[in-house]
């Protein structure tokens, strides 16, 4: 029964993880770009929502309502400002380009808000449960996260099979030119996938905070596990990524019950043991 | 004035010159071929009139206006639509969706889903098969469609025949009457002299980045397009 | 020089051969630095020494093979760790323990190669950095090298590198000195060789360079392993200097890899002079900014991106292309000569065989 708490404790913070993956999961999918500083948009949105939960006294969850949108219109205009510039030539500008971003935003948050660790304060919600046996409780908050990560990705995949938005997104991913050619304007079709990716980034970024304590230099750990998350559940398929995180999650979860050194190292060894045996991941989307 | 008009076109893939001051007219309604070798220079003036290719804003102007420098989403709306070379279909899109994405450019018109599939029954059928299913002739006559989703005024034809059985090729063919009727300016790059011959209202003979021959085909000799051609 | 028929391969340009005095001044300086400086300036030369190093053996992964890695700091963490464990705990003297804790790092690479190579790319960069996690986490994990919090180098094994502190910053300066003109010399040696010129192909097309046989799986490993080779010594190096290890700071993706990064980017990717100006603008940039902690990363970063998306090439691409300055003459250059006149003067502009594509 302990063993069970902690696979569903693990299971539940996959889905922190899977949200964490599916923006980065969307930007590579439209637009083979890997976007290094992922985890650190992450961090960004957790600070966003602590300024304006300091400055109105709102409940972090209720501070959505404004963080969403504004990491929308962020990444539509990072993207239309500086990403769609690193696209035309080969793969070191985008990656050391999102590097130098990834350092930027680490940096801008420790001179403003210094390396002091910070957290969400979500009142009862925090610590609430419900007990489920003598050794098995799933906390709310857990469970909440869990759920808004399943739905997320359930109403990503109907976008990209249901909208002519989601259409673009497809045709762009499998030959930008020919796309173009049927009129599609790339660079805001690359900046609503940007916008898309932060708007979920936002949310993860105000989940993790409320969870977990954070602070400027937590962001590339955050980019590590969405990518492992990824790879694990095998390139193009969302919900191939929910079960990389949900797995992730466990083996983070199992190691850390063994010693508390092997928490994050369980992690990585599930990831590169996925690398070295099935190297499209568990749920790869069929071959073309 | 013409719908299409070209003046002093240069072109080049980096170092790699392709069009050397191309001089080229279509008019409203017309069908125009372009023929020649391989490596002539067909495609890369078909990519630079869809705006594939940055060049001149002055070179290239249709219906009066200079569209040289205009990004290709711009052009398509202009109502300029490509077939390009070898299909390029978009493989994770079901066939229907491959229509649709034509008509992301909103231009209205007479080309809707329910007349493509009139003019391609073949498609009809095989509506929600990914494009890749397709067979040969089945996705050059779903590139047709796609571009004849965006309604446009002047459809462009990369190589249609290519890699395709003369019996699919005739078919293919057999949708250009259809596509005129609806006053459509069509003009073709086409490898098979004969067909394109067929097909045209004019021609122009493209040699290593010259246009070295233009006219009616009537007009023209077999010995003078293997001049144009081959320039022996 | 080649004299074959109507042409001749020339290596040398007059660029080159002057800055190849330049160079013999500036080495004689530095030889002949303890004579001169305070064990400060050894110190900061021997920094810059190891960033240089760093930043030649990234330049070769980056540069040529595409290996945008992210993980160097494993290679760099595991020299470190590989000279605490080989003198603290085998009793073997430090000098050689160094090399042999480079030699460590490199055959490390090649298991860890096997992984990573699977991803390509971006996907690559992260697997690298994930790599270069596990080492940090598992270190941690190995109590009698002080777990998580590191451990002090035992003063028996500093006084047996040297018996004072003055003689020990000598003998780390020459070392270091060994290190940043050995990596140097290791590179522009490698880009004249037949392999050099299979890299300055694969950096320009993979594609092409495996069509002309070029076996890219293999010069890939190569600079994969050598790259991390001189990580590692890298590592031996600095944690001796600094006397004390601990995983976060030897497997520091800020110090050990971000920094090199910055520092190719700016100075010019895909050249050997690329990652030395580079290493001066870093050091330049890091006294000027000393005072404004965070706002110095801040500018590294941002102009990082800059010089990326405005001038790829580097500052060393600007001023090789304003001035067709070339130190390390590792082009061959094709003349063709007219045998009915005299050879043509060094002053007119030489036919490039092995021109780059952009």
């Amino acid at each position: 029964m302990a063993w069970l708490n902690i696979i569903v404790q693990g299971a539940l913070l996959g889905g922190l993880y899977a949200l964490f993956a599916a923006g980065l999961s969307l930007m590579f999918g439209v637009m083979r770009l890997v976007n290094i500083a992922h985890g650190d948009l992450i961090v960004l949105s957790a600070y966003c929502a602590l300024v304006i939960v300091q400055a109105t006294g709102m409940h972090p969850l209720a501070s959505l309502v404004l963080v969403v949108p504004l990491m929308f219109a962020f990444g539509y205009g990072l993207q239309r400002g500086l990403l769609n510039f690193t696209l035309s030539g080969g793969i070191l500008p985008p990656l050391l380009v999102t590097f130098g971003l990834s350092v930027i935003i680490q940096n801008g948050l420790l001179e403003a808000f210094s390396a002091d660790s910070r957290r969400l304060q979500a009142g009862a919600l925090e610590t609430a449960s419900l007990r489920l046996g003598d050794q098995l409780a799933i906390g709310w908050l857990p469970a909440i996260v869990f759920i808004v990560a399943v739905a997320v990705i359930a109403l990503l995949e109907q976008l990209l099979y249901r909208t002519a938005l989601g259409r673009a997104f497809r045709a762009v991913s499998d030959d930008a030119d020919t796309a173009q050619l049927s009129g599609v304007e790339i660079r805001h079709v690359f900046a609503l996938a940007t916008a898309l990716a932060l708007a979920v980034v936002s949310l993860a970024g105000v989940l993790l905070a409320i969870r977990t304590n954070f602070d400027p230099s937590i962001g590339p750990a955050r980019l590590l596990y969405a990518f492992e998350a990824v790879i694990i559940g095998g390139l193009g398929s969302l919900w191939g990524t929910l079960a990389g995180g949900v797995l992730l999650g466990i083996a983070q979860s199992l190691g850390a019950a063994l010693d508390p050194g092997w928490e994050i190292l369980a992690g990585h060894i599930v990831f590169l043991l996925v690398l070295l045996l099935r190297p499209r991941g568990l749920f790869p989307k069929q071959a073309e | 004035m013409s719908l299409l008009e070209i003046r002093g076109l240069t072109a080049a893939y980096g170092d790699f010159q392709a069009l050397y001051g191309i001089d080229l007219k279509v008019e409203e309604g017309e069908t125009v071929a372009i023929i020649g070798a391989n490596g002539a220079g067909k495609t890369t003036l078909l990519r630079a009139i869809a705006g594939l290719l940055r060049t001149p804003p002055d070179c290239i102007r249709f219906d009066g206006a200079p569209i040289g420098s205009l990004a290709p989403s711009r052009i398509v709306r202009r109502g300029i639509a490509l077939v390009p070379e070898g299909r390029r279909l978009f493989p994770s899109l079901t066939v229907e969706e491959n229509l649709r994405m034509g008509a992301q450019s909103g231009r209205g018109g007479p080309w809707t889903l329910s007349r493509l599939y009139g003019l391609f029954p073949a498609l009809a059928a095989r509506r929600r098969a990914a494009a890749t299913a397709l067979s040969g002739g089945e996705q050059q006559m779903a590139a047709i469609g796609r571009a004849l989703m965006a309604n446009p005024r002047l459809l462009l034809c990369d190589e249609i025949s290519l890699g395709l059985a003369p019996r699919v090729i005739r078919d293919v063919y057999a949708a250009l009457p259809g596509i005129r009727a609806e006053g459509t300016t069509v003009l073709i790059v086409e490898q098979d002299t004969s067909r394109a011959l067929a097909e045209a209202d004019r021609v122009y003979c493209l040699q290593e980045g010259r246009v070295t021959l233009e006219g009616a085909p009537a007009a023209l000799t077999r010995e003078r397009i293997r001049l144009a051609y081959f320039g022996l | 020089m080649l004299r074959t028929g109507a042409y001749r391969i020339d290596r040398s340009t007059r660029a080159s051969r002057v800055a190849l005095a330049v160079a013999a001044v500036i080495v004689a300086a530095l030889l002949s630095l303890p004579l001169w400086g305070d064990s400060g300036d050894m110190r900061l030369a021997v920094e810059i020494f190891y960033y240089l190093a760093l930043a030649q053996a990234w330049n070769l992964l980056a540069g040529y093979t595409g290996l945008v890695s992210v993980g160097q700091q494993a290679y760099v963490g595991l020299g470190g760790y590989g000279f605490f464990a080989l003198t603290v705990l085998l009793g073997i003297a430090p000098l050689p323990a160094i090399a042999l804790a480079g030699i460590a790092a490199a055959v490390i690479a090649l298991p860890t190669a096997f992984v990573v190579f699977r991803l390509r790319g971006a996907y690559f960069a992260i697997g690298s950095w994930v790599v270069g996690e596990v080492f940090r986490l598992l270190l941690a994990l190995v109590k009698p090298l002080g777990g998580g919090t590191g451990m002090s180098l035992p003063v028996a094994v500093v006084l047996s590198l040297a018996p004072s502190r003055a003689a020990r910053d000598v003998v780390v300066y020459y070392l270091g000195l060994a290190l940043g003109a050995g990596a140097v010399s290791l590179v522009f040696l490698w880009l004249r060789s037949r392999q050099g010129l299979a890299l300055t192909a694969i950096r320009d097309s993979e594609r092409a360079a495996a069509s002309v046989g070029v076996d890219n799986r293999r010069t890939k490993l190569a600079v994969h392993i050598i790259a991390a080779g001189i990580a590692g010594l890298v590592g031996a190096l600095a944690f001796l200097e600094k006397l004390r290890i601990s995983p976060d700071a030897a497997f520091s993706v800020g110090d050990w890899t971000a920094n090199v990064i910055f520092i190719v980017v700016i100075g010019g990717i895909g050249s050997i002079e690329g990652p030395i100006l580079g290493t001066i603008v870093f050091f330049g940039l890091r006294a000027l900014l000393v005072d404004y902690g965070a706002w110095y990363l801040i500018t590294l970063g941002a102009l990082a991106v800059a010089v990326m998306l405005l001038a790829p090439q580097g500052l060393w691409g600007l001023l090789a292309r304003a001035f067709g300055w070339q130190f390390f003459p590792v082009q061959r250059r094709l003349r063709l000569l007219d045998l009915r006149q005299a050879p043509p003067k060094p002053s007119e502009a030489p036919i490039e065989a092995a021109h780059r594509e952009d």
